[in-house]
């Protein structure tokens, strides 16, 4: 008879079912709907722009991240994430520099998965949109055929895309910023509008988001408390002023709000802790969509939030630090 | 009332002055490695920011409209000796004040963030009012970015950051995504 083995470990002592590649790769999982209505819509250019983002995000993490790294599933997702974000007819090489630039510099430089401050894909796509602006905010609508490309998508790198005849048009929030005309909802909710390639059918992406957090992949206290922000401060300034201000609908359902509330917002690394911190940062992150979607220059403030609370999140950690257990006052721990 | 209000935001957020027009950088590197004493950074900055305002006003008043190639060479004289006068005077009359922001006053007269300041007012017309809240707003953003970047640099202590990106060249990387970050706020508030 074997002598009983006695463990001493330290806490925690229970281990849930969960691991991160598991995790991460049922978040990829539950983006292959996403990138498949893009597809539909956009044609074999969404497929491209999402896979070149991915190629740059993926041989970085091979290149320069520590060994291993690569089977977690992290760099995908962020390179697919990227890709989302991005318009279908944007030169594949500028997709691939956001993706390497995510990756490199927002996440390897603070030492890889887990101790990065900023969201990879995010910070990647802002790189982007303050490098290539022109081509950043492009959006193609239909092409002739669906297997046509949308845009310059072959462009040389470094050099000017040439300018093809595709289609463009302005996005939902662009012509509500800029024109002052409104979309429909309900084309909203389907998707079959401009934009992102993953800002087209809030509807799918609010599925997706759903089978996430009744797996418990994502806190859904963030998603919840960006919309309730957003639908309150958008509902009360359109009855203050409807002709100024567009509908909560409306802010709700256009732009990437979706896709960031439901798959940037909740990134594990980059959102705060505790659930009270979740509801500041989403709170925050609603307050900072809708300022800067109504009163700043650019017509989309999705990423610039998360972004922004992506920053405050140390300080959110800090300052909503659980009471220690058996302890009367609050203990802050530092 | 409100004019004034635009101006405070707009330097405070909008039109950061380490974020946006990349001033005062020195304590934003040097100084940011705890929160406690970027605060303390933050305070004395918008308490120097005040008196430079109160400085450039008076000199764009009273004086340079006699002397008007005098102005950069004025206005650092002014607001260095100024400065140091009151170093002396609080060192005289509350040592523990002193003891808490005196070090950084010195470190601080000399900032570009201080000129940038007396130079802006300047050539947008500043009034004595608005001076003021331009100022104060300077000061709040100075702070918050400071607060911000201690904040993340204290995060980042126990990091396994790599070899190559460690010291200041992490933080220059975290200070390029804070900057890419408020570029949200670009072209807000675009009136003032």
């Amino acid at each position: 008879m074997t002598p009983a083995r006695l463990l001493v470990t330290a806490s925690p002592h229970l281990g849930g079912a969960d691991s991160t590649p598991t995790i991460m790769w049922s978040v990829v999982g539950s983006l292959v709907p996403v990138v498949a209505v893009a597809t539909y819509y956009f044609g074999p250019s969404a497929l491209l722009v999402i896979a070149a983002a991915s190629a740059g995000g993926v041989l970085t993490e091979t290149w320069f991240g520590p060994k291993g790294a690569l089977r977690d599933g992290s760099a995908a997702i962020t390179g697919i994430l990227l890709g989302l974000t991005l318009p279908a007819g944007l030169p594949l090489w500028m997709a691939f520099v956001g993706g390497v630039f995510g990756i490199g510099f927002g996440k390897l430089v603070f030492g890889g998965l887990g101790q990065n401050i900023f969201n990879p894909a995010l910070l990647g796509r802002a790189f982007l949109q303050s490098a290539f602006p022109v081509a950043m905010t492009t959006w193609p609508t239909a092409a002739p055929h669906w297997s046509d490309l949308r845009g310059d998508n072959l462009a040389i790198p470094l050099m000017s895309p040439e300018v093809v005849d595709a289609m463009t048009g302005a996005t939902p929030l662009g012509l509500m910023k800029f024109e002052q005309i409104g979309t429909q909802v309900s084309a909203l909710i389907m998707g079959s509008v401009g934009g992102s390639l993953g800002e087209t059918s809030a509807l799918v992406v609010l599925g997706c988001g759903a089978y996430l957090a009744a797996r418990k992949h994502l806190n859904w206290r963030i998603p919840a408390s960006i919309f309730a922000t957003v639908a309150v401060l958008s509902g009360s300034l359109h009855l203050l002023d409807a002709a100024r201000y567009p509908g909560a609908m409306f802010m709700l359902f256009s732009g990437g709000l979706m896709l960031g509330a439901i798959y940037m917002a909740t990134d594990m690394v980059t959102s705060p802790v505790t659930n009270k911190g979740c509801w500041v940062f989403g709170f925050g992150i609603g307050f900072l969509v809708v300022v800067i979607r109504l009163w700043g220059g650019l017509a989309e403030g999705v990423m610039y939030g998360i972004l922004l609370m992506n920053a405050l999140v140390p300080f959110i950690n800090r300052a909503t630090q659980p009471r220690v257990f058996g302890t009367d006052t609050k203990q802050v721990v530092t | 009332m409100g004019d004034l209000l635009w101006i405070l935001v707009s330097a405070m957020v909008v039109n950061n002055f380490t974020l946006f027009y990349f001033l005062g950088l020195c304590p934003f590197m040097g100084v940011s490695a705890r929160v406690d004493t970027a605060l303390r950074m933050g305070a004395a900055n918008i308490f120097v920011l005040i008196l430079t305002s109160l400085c450039a006003w008076f000199l764009n008043t009273f004086i340079l409209p006699y002397a008007p190639f005098l102005r950069l060479i004025s206005f650092i004289v002014v607001i260095a000796s100024l400065v140091q006068i009151v170093e002396m005077v609080i060192k005289k009359v509350s040592p523990a004040l002193f003891r808490q922001m005196g070090i950084y006053l010195p470190l601080i007269t000399t900032n570009c963030a201080i000129l940038g300041l007396a130079i802006f007012q300047t050539n947008r017309g500043y009034g004595f009012l608005q001076g003021m809240a331009f100022a104060v707003g300077a000061g709040l953003g100075l702070t918050l970015a400071l607060v911000l970047m201690a904040s993340i640099r204290e995060n980042t202590e126990l990091a396994d950051i790599p070899e190559v990106a460690k010291g200041t060249a992490l933080i220059f990387i975290i200070a390029g995504s804070l900057s890419l970050a408020f570029m949200g706020f670009a072209g807000m508030l675009s009136a003032t």
